[in-house]
């Protein structure tokens, strides 16, 4: 599986709380949560001003090179990646091999502390990805997609 | 790999345009951007060397509507055509739901395209992918052009299986949105069938 494939809101939920959680203890900007498709999926502290969707895509598309390089290199994943800029970092981590989590943070924070901080969100994290996993599996949850007929898809693209 | 987010109610699909280089897959998503109203479309973006050729990928996010209270979002992506460029096009590929083959219809461009035909399966392949088994459509650009093969010509190569096929001409628009709609479709109705 290359990214999560379906995401409930109990967990939606918890995953935003460990996001929000990590921005503060981190002292950073924002904390955004990807896909390794490049489907954004949490995000924390300041990002309205963000292009989000387009970031993630870029992040995703970064991510999936840098795994290439690996591959090429015999090495099984760098696993993290560090963007330094004047005013702000970008510090990338990969989540349980199955999603991104971008901290974008400035001189009010450090490299050190952001590592630190997002060690421990990021086994809180995977352990989520598992919970959502193991939902999906057991197929406790209604699927939308059963609920769709033909006719919605076709009226979908009547113009 | 579609995304299906019960908290936000959205469905995401990933769509890939392939094909030989200079065959009108960038102008395919440019096309689309420029009719798209500004609510239903995303920032578009190409990654893209000095020259304008696709150096990783062009990127253009869509909203085409509800189904049943979900946003259904398609990422329309392209690949760098240039044969050199293939390991790039294999990270593309990653998590597909729906494909696009771009033919340039130029009789002088046949070996190209058969050539980009056989690297997406492989590619495909590679991937855990079968051409035959993921929603594919094909579509044949550069239609005005005076060196364009006849349809006949190119399906009997390009198109033995016959997939939906669309004529195109991707710089004034013709076939685009066909097409596009096509491969949507296709994806929305292989999720169902896969549920």
């Amino acid at each position: 599986m290359s990214g999560p494939d379906v995401m409930f809101p109990e967990e939606q939920q918890q995953i935003a709380m460990v996001c929000q959680r990590l921005q503060r203890d981190a002292n950073a900007k924002a904390v955004l949560l990807i896909g390794r498709d490049g489907q954004a999926i949490a995000e924390a502290g300041d990002v309205e001003e963000l292009d989000v969707t387009s970031l993630s895509s870029l992040t995703a598309g970064n991510v999936a090179a840098t795994g290439g390089i690996s591959k090429i290199l015999r090495e099984k994943d760098f696993t993290s990646q560090f963007h330094e800029g004047e005013k702000i970092h970008v510090h990338i981590t990969l989540v349980g091999g199955k999603a991104i989590l971008v901290v974008l943070f400035d001189e009010r924070s450090s490299l050190g502390l952001v590592r630190l901080r997002v060690k421990k969100s990021s086994d809180e994290m995977a352990r989520l990805f598992e919970q959502v996993a193991t939902k999906a599996k057991s197929k406790s949850q209604p699927s939308i997609l059963t609920e769709i007929t033909d006719k919605d898809i076709d009226n979908l693209f009547n113009d | 790999m579609s995304f299906i987010n019960y908290s936000s109610r959205e469905i995401n699909c990933k769509l890939v345009y392939y094909g030989p280089g200079l065959c009108g897959k960038t102008t395919n998503l440019h096309y689309i951007y420029a009719k798209t109203s500004p609510e239903a479309k995303g920032k578009m973006i190409s990654l893209a060397t000095e020259t304008e050729r696709t150096l990783f990928f062009d990127f253009l996010p869509l909203s085409l509507g509800e189904i049943r209270g979900f946003k259904t979002r398609f990422h329309l992506y392209t690949v760098p055509g240039q044969v050199f460029y293939d390991a790039s096009r294999k990270l593309i590929l990653k998590g597909v739901d729906g494909m696009v083959f771009v033919v340039d219809s130029q009789i002088e461009r046949m070996e190209a395209n058969i050539e980009s035909l056989d690297n997406l399966r492989t590619n495909l392949g590679e991937q855990g992918y079968d051409l035959d088994k993921i929603p594919y459509v094909i579509q044949y650009n550069k239609r005005d052009l005076p060196s364009a093969a006849p349809i006949e010509q190119l399906r009997n190569l390009l198109n033995p299986t016959k997939v939906p096929e669309f004529e195109a001409c991707a710089t004034t628009g013709v076939g685009v949105f066909d097409t596009l709609k096509a491969v949507a479709k296709s994806v929305l109705t292989e999720l169902k069938r896969g549920s």
